[in-house]
C-alpha cells in the first residue's frame, strides 16, 4: 500500500539552528572574518574557486566559512551561485608566457633563460609542525627581496618547440565547447576533457594521474615548466570595438615533456600535457597535465591498454566531485517506499521458496 | 584621445583596489546611467599547451555599467569582482578622461593608481627574484 506521508517541518528547522550554532563554535573564541579566510586559508579559497569554477576569491572564502570548512561543501556553494549569474561574455585567451610570475621551476632544463624561481613553496620545508604558529605572535618579516631581473620568462618548451624537438600547439581561434552550456558528449575533444579537469577534483585527478606513473598507461612526463603567476584577463567590448582588460586573476601552469613518438617518416619528437588552474592549485595542475596527455592516446596513435586514465568515458563522468557527491549523498535521503518496494519482493520471493519447501516435504 | 590610451585606462581602473579608487576620485559629477551596473560573469579561456587551440578555464565574476555624464559624454566600465559602486566610479572616470578636465583627472585618479599597481608589481617581482636558485658546482664527478 503507497501512503504519502509530510512531516520533518520542525526536525528540519531545529537542525539547520543546530547547525549555524556548531558552526560558529566556542562564542568565546574570536568569530572568523572572510577577510581572514581569504588572506591566511589562501589554498584552500583556491581550491574552492578552481573546482566551483568561479574565480572570486570573497565568494570561496564565505562559501568555506558557510560550508564549516568543508571544501566539497564550498564548492558546491560556488556552482550553486555561479549559475545565476549572467554570461556577460568570453575573454579572449590568457597569454600565460606574459605572466607575471611569482614561482617558476622547470625539472627539465636547470639553466632556462629566467632561471628557477622558488615563490613561496612547500618544497624543501622539513613538514614539521611549527609549534610557533600556535602562539598569537606578529606578523612574519617581510620576505627578502633581490634586484628583479626585467628580462622577460619564457615559455620552456618553447625551445623545443624551436628545434622541432616536441610536437607543436599550434594557435586557433575556434570557440571552444563549454561543459555548462550543453551537456558532455563523447568522444569529447581536448578543449572538452581540459575543461573538464580543470574543474574535477583534485583528489580524484592526482589519483589518476598517480596511476599512470605507477604504471597505468604510463608516459613518462617530465615537469617541462610549472609557473604560477598573474594574467591579465581581456574581453573584447562590443560598444567599443576593442579588447579591454577586466581584471587579473593567479593561475598556476604545468607543460609536460612525455615519451616521444615517431614513425618511419616522420623523425621522433617529444610530446605535451597540459594543465591549467585558478589560484596557486600546482598538485591539481601537474595532475591535470598528466591525465591530459594520457587521455590522447587515440591522437597520438598509441595502444589503449585499458587504464583508467586513457579512459575519457570513466575519467570525465567521474571527475567531478559535485556530480559525485550529489548522487553519493543521495542515497542517504528517504527511499522508504523503494525500500518498501524491494522488500514486498523479498518476502514474496522467500514465500513462494517455502511453500515449495513445504510441498516437496 | 586613442582607442589604446582608452584601453590602458580602462584596464588600470579594472585592476583597481575599490576603496583607492573612491578615495581619488572624490564627490561624483552628475550623471544617468545608460545600463545601471550588472554582476555577471565572463568565461575566461586559456590555450591547450599555452599557445593552442583555446579552452576554457571557468568563470570570473565581473560587474559592467555604462553611465552618462550631464554634458552627454557616455563612459564604460567593465571590473573584475562584484562591487556596483566600483563600476559605476569606473565609467565615470572613463566619461572624464574624454572631456576636458582630462588631464587633470589622469594626474589625480590615473597616476597614483598607476603607481600603486607598479609598486605592487614591483614587490612581487622582487620577492620573486630573491627566490631565484644560484647553482653552483661543488665536486665535479669525472676525475
Amino acid at each position: 500500500m503507497y501512503v504519502a506521508v509530510k512531516g520533518g517541518e520542525r526536525a528540519i528547522e531545529n537542525a539547520h539552528a543546530w547547525l549555524a550554532e556548531e558552526r560558529r563554535g566556542d562564542p568565546t573564541v574570536s568569530e572568523l572574518s572572510i577577510a581572514q579566510i581569504r588572506e591566511q586559508m589562501t589554498l584552500a579559497v583556491n581550491r574552492v574557486m578552481a573546482e566551483g569554477s568561479l574565480y572570486d576569491p570573497d565568494l570561496a572564502a564565505l562559501a568555506i566559512k558557510q560550508a564549516r570548512g568543508d571544501l566539497i561543501e564550498a564548492i558546491f556553494l560556488i556552482r550553486a551561485y555561479r549559475t545565476t549569474l549572467p554570461r556577460l561574455a568570453g575573454s579572449n585567451p590568457v597569454d600565460t608566457g606574459a605572466m607575471v610570475v611569482s614561482r617558476r621551476v622547470s625539472a627539465t632544463f636547470k639553466d632556462a633563460p629566467g632561471g628557477q624561481i622558488l615563490g613561496p613553496t612547500f618544497d624543501y620545508t622539513h613538514r614539521l609542525l611549527d609549534f610557533a604558529l600556535m602562539a598569537e605572535g606578529e606578523a612574519p618579516p617581510a620576505a627578502p627581496t633581490a634586484p628583479a631581473d626585467p628580462v622577460a620568462v619564457p615559455h620552456i618548451l618553447g625551445f623545443l618547440d624551436r628545434d622541432g624537438l616536441i610536437e607543436a600547439a599550434t594557435p586557433s581561434d575556434l570557440t571552444p565547447p563549454d561543459l555548462t552550456r550543453e551537456p558532455l558528449e563523447l568522444p569529447a575533444d581536448r578543449a572538452l576533457r581540459l575543461q573538464s579537469l580543470t574543474r574535477g577534483d583534485e583528489g580524484f585527478v592526482l589519483g589518476l594521474a598517480y596511476s599512470t606513473q605507477r604504471g597505468y598507461a604510463r608516459n613518462h612526463a617530465f615537469v617541462g615548466e610549472l609557473r604560477i603567476g598573474t594574467v591579465a584577463v581581456e574581453v573584447d567590448i562590443p560598444e567599443l570595438g576593442f579588447a579591454v582588460e577586466i581584471g587579473e586573476i593567479e593561475l598556476t601552469e604545468c607543460e609536460t615533456v612525455n615519451q616521444f613518438k615517431g614513425s618511419k617518416t616522420e623523425p621522433a619528437q617529444f610530446t605535451r600535457g597540459y594543465g591549467l588552474t585558478f589560484g596557486q592549485t600546482e598538485r591539481k595542475a601537474i595532475s591535470m597535465a598528466l591525465v591530459d596527455r594520457a587521455l590522447r592516446w587515440r591522437e597520438l596513435g598509441e595502444d589503449f591498454t585499458g587504464a583508467p586514465a586513457q579512459d575519457e568515458e570513466f575519467v570525465l563522468s567521474h571527475c567531478d566531485n559535485i556530480q559525485a557527491t550529489g548522487f553519493l549523498e543521495h542515497i542517504k535521503l528517504p527511499h522508504y517506499v523503494d525500500f518498501q518496494a524491494e522488500l514486498e519482493l523479498i518476502r514474496s520471493v522467500r514465500a513462494a521458496a517455502f511453500s515449495q519447501m513445504e510441498a516437496a516435504e | 584621445m586613442t582607442n589604446k590610451d582608452r584601453r590602458e585606462w580602462m584596464g588600470l581602473l579594472a585592476r583597481s583596489a575599490p576603496d583607492s579608487l573612491a578615495a581619488l576620485i572624490g564627490p561624483l559629477p552628475q550623471h544617468s546611467f545608460a545600463r545601471a551596473p550588472e554582476i555577471g560573469a565572463v568565461m575566461v579561456r586559456g590555450r591547450a599547451g599555452g599557445t593552442g587551440a583555446p579552452f576554457n578555464l571557468g568563470e570570473m565574476s565581473v560587474t559592467r555599467c555604462t553611465i552618462q555624464l550631464a554634458d552627454g559624454t557616455v563612459g564604460h566600465a567593465w571590473v573584475q569582482g562584484r562591487d556596483k559602486a566600483h563600476a559605476t566610479r569606473a565609467a565615470i572616470v572613463d566619461a572624464l578622461m574624454q572631456g576636458a578636465t582630462a588631464d587633470e583627472v589622469r594626474g589625480r585618479v590615473l597616476v597614483p593608481l598607476a603607481e600603486v599597481a607598479a609598486r605592487r608589481a614591483a614587490t612581487r617581482r622582487a620577492k620573486a627574484a630573491a627566490t631565484k636558485v644560484e647553482f653552483f658546482t661543488m665536486v665535479r664527478g669525472e676525475d
